[in-house]
This record gives C-alpha cells, structure tokens and sequence, in this order.
C-alpha cells in the first residue's frame, strides 16, 4: 500500500518531460491516469525515483475526428471516449470496448495512452488498436515517430517504445462496417479470460475485409490476419466461423493463470470470437 | 529521504494547505492529515471504491493518486456532501432502504452515487448496477443499495420540478 519515496515533477511541456527523462534515464517515468504505475508502486513491483506527471502537459489530451482520420491524444481518458458523440459516430467499437474496461472511476482516470504504452498483454486497448490499424505516434529528444500498434508490443511489458520517449497520440483511420468488442470476464474490472476486436466489411452477402485482434491469450495483443483472411470471400457461414476460429487458435499463446489452464482459455477464445465475428456481421 | 513539498487542497469548501511528501496517497492526507475520515481504505489494489471522492467532478479512488498529483484540486468526500443536520438525499434514503451495514462503504457508495445521479438523474437498475461497478460492498448483497439510489433519484427529480 505504501509507495517508495519518488521526486515528483508536473512540467507544462513535451519538452520539459524529455529533458526530465533524459536526466534521469531509466530512473525517471511518465505517469499518465497512474492506475496501472502507482498499483504496482504501491505493491514495490515499480520502483520511480522520478515520477513525471503528465497531467498539465499540453496538447496530449484532445480527440479530433476529421474527415475519416481519427487522433485520439494520449491523455484523453476512457471516460472522454465513453462521452464523446462524434469518435462513437465514427469508431463505435471504441466505446463498447471502453465500457468494458475497469469501473467508472478507473475510467475517469485511465487513459488511452496509458492502456497502450503500459505494455501488460491484460488491457484491452492494444488488441483494439491491432484491430484498427492504429498508429502510435511517439516523441523523443530526435523528434516524432510512428510505431504501428501492429509493430508495438514484443513482449509482457516490452514495447517498440524507447525509454526516453512518451508517447503522445493514437490515430487510426475511421472503421468501415460492422464492429464488436466481445470480452470475457470473471467479474466488473478484471482483465479479460479473453477477447475479441472485431471490424467486418460486407458487400451484399460477402464478407470483403475483415480485421481480428485477441486479448490476454499471449505475451501480447494478437493481430490474427490469417482469422481476419479466413472470412474475407465467404458468406460468414458457420464453416467460415469455424475456419477463422481455426486460423485465430493458430496465433494465440495463452499461459494459465487465476483465470483458468490453457485449453480453457483456447475454449473461451474460440467462443468469445465466434460471438464477435456474429455481432459484427449482424451489423455490418 | 523527506522531501516534503507545499500542497494547497480545497476540500468540503475550506481551504488546506500543508507540507508533504509527493508519494502520500490523498486518501492519506484526507484521513490522517485532515481528520476527514469518512472516505475509508479497503484494499490495496484499487477495486474496492471505499476511497471514492469525488475531484474536479470526476469520482476518483483517492488511493490511487497522490497528493503531488492533487494539488491545487478541488475535492468533495462525504462530510461534503451532507452531515447528521442536513442529510443529503442518497443520505436519507440509504437510511430509509437500509442500504448499509456495517456502514464502511457508505461513504465512497454515497460519493460517487452523487456523481452518477448528476450524469444521469434517470438511471435504470441496470444503469445503477453499472455505474457503481467500481464499489464494492460485503454487507448488503447491493440490493438496497440500488433500491437507495432509485429513491434519491424520484426524490432529488420530484425537488428539481416543483422548484421549477
């Protein structure tokens, strides 16, 4: 419960935390919502010794929807995603799966930058951003660069970002057609058994596009192309929901845990996406 | 290693200023530095909600953010809300429809049912069951809870159109 003693800083500017982060290197860290950091400072898991707080920080917290391009700032809160008419107009999978994620006060504090960049393989975010497309912008002491959300995660807590960087925005292209965020829980708040991203594009009776991400069924979010291929072509039959299903268990690499063994997790997964899949077609 | 800091905190209305170390947690401050002891601890890992105050009109888990990362906010607990004298509405009716036992998540239920209620003054059972996800309770098996929060509801609505 008790956190390590930590210098605290709250700079106005992007370049006030770089030149924090590059005095102090792996001593120093941002903090965002601070509901994954200071949990884990809390139980002595993450040792700061300087807290950067991004709170007053400019330009971070803004959502713009603008002609099919969406930029969601890295400070903008799941809560803000919940609230906003025109990003659910646009992308409505973001809120279905924001509302899936924590409890409200978690939500009002938690933020998207913070989901991504965190790294734990149990947020929900990562595997929605595999599912759109999503580009990570992040800055450094040399400047701006995007990292796919496909290129992002490399392992449990390891990422394409750099320590010296902050990553300061997500933009994505503006879904087509039918979507769901489909995840299994034990109860409200917990990270998910597993879950499904789900965008599909229809065309009379066929499925033209279709994108597939999974949660929490490895070290990191799952991009499943092959699942997304093994519909595109097909009438989303019951013998195209079985070859996607097929294609997905191919990709996933659950470990057991709390939430059960692994040809549980496989199980759940096979389901949560069939339902997935099914909500986005009937939608699409 | 002290390093203690000025922090100003508007709290309930009054003013506090005072020196502390970045890494106490507000629910700290409040409790033992402020004397404001409604707002209790119940866990260590952010799920319980016994902290809930209420920050700048978002319900926050006061254990989960600092008091460095509070300053300068204005904060409502419990005490804020209503007091024996003047009860406020969710007050009088998790009285009346017995929606508290042992009375330790009252004050983060109340707090942020205030919250719910101004975002949705018409909440469903469902809206109600929903939004107070992050507040736990192991008395009341919720059920009067929801029933308190429905009857706050009719109340405070029925108040706002015969004053209007």
């Amino acid at each position: 419960m008790i956190p390590a003693a930590f210098e605290y800083y709250r700079p106005k500017d992007m370049d006030g935390v770089l030149s924090i982060l590059a005095e102090h290197g792996d001593d120093a860290r941002v903090m965002a919502g601070g509901h994954s950091l200071i949990p884990m400072m809390k139980l002595r898991m993450a040792d700061v010794p300087h807290l950067i707080d991004l709170q007053d920080v400019a330009g971070l917290s803004g959502i713009e929807v603008d002609g099919g391009q969406i930029r969601i700032g890295a400070m903008v809160t799941q809560h803000d995603i919940i609230d906003h008419a025109d990003l659910t107009a646009a992308a409505p999978i973001l809120r279905e799966a924001a509302l899936q994620i924590a409890d409200p006060q978690v939500r009002y504090m938690g933020t998207v930058g913070g989901n991504v960049a965190n790294g734990d393989p149990g947020n929900d975010m990562p595997g929605l951003m595999q599912c759109l497309d999503a580009q990570f912008t992040v800055v450094g002491t040399d400047g701006e660069r995007t990292i796919a959300a496909r290129d992002f995660y490399e392992a449990a807590y390891m990422t394409a970002r750099e320590d010296e960087e902050v990553l300061t925005s997500v933009t994505f292209a503006a879904p087509k057609g039918g979507y769901a965020y489909e995840k299994q829980k034990r109860k409200i708040g917990d990270y998910a058994t597993a879950a499904a991203a789900v965008q599909i594009v229809r065309d009379g009776d066929i499925c033209t596009e279709a994108s597939i991400a999974m949660t929490n069924l490895s070290d990191t979010p799952i991009y499943s192309e092959a699942a997304g291929a093994a519909l595109i072509g097909t009438m989303v039959d019951a013998a195209a929901l079985t070859a996607a299903v097929n294609a997905m268990l191919g990709d996933i690499d659950p470990t057991e845990d709390n939430r059960g063994p692994i040809a549980f997790k496989k199980h759940v997964a096979g389901v949560i996406l069939r339902r997935a899949i099914e909500r986005a077609w009937s939608r699409a | 290693m002290s390093n203690k800091q000025h922090y100003k905190l508007t709290v309930n209305g009054k003013q506090e200023e005072f020196l502390a170390e970045p890494r106490e947690l507000l629910i700290y401050t409040l409790r033992e530095r402020l004397n404001i002891t409604g707002p209790h601890i119940g866990c260590e890992t952010s799920h319980c909600g016994a902290c809930t105050v209420t920050i700048d009109g978002k319900s926050v888990k006061a254990c989960t953010m600092f008091v460095a990362q509070a300053d300068g906010k204005d904060i409502t607990t419990i005490e804020g809300i209503g007091n024996p004298d003047a009860l406020h509405p969710l007050q009088t009716a998790f009285k009346e429809h017995h929606g508290l036992q042992c009375g330790y998540c009252t004050p983060g239920m109340i707090t942020r049912a205030t919250k719910l209620l101004e975002e949705n003054p018409t909440p469903t059972e469902e809206d109600i069951r929903f939004g107070m996800a992050g507040n736990i309770c192991r008395c009341t098996g919720y059920q009067n809870i929801v029933k308190s929060i429905q009857a706050a509801a009719a109340e405070m609505n029925a108040a706002k159109e015969a004053a209007e």
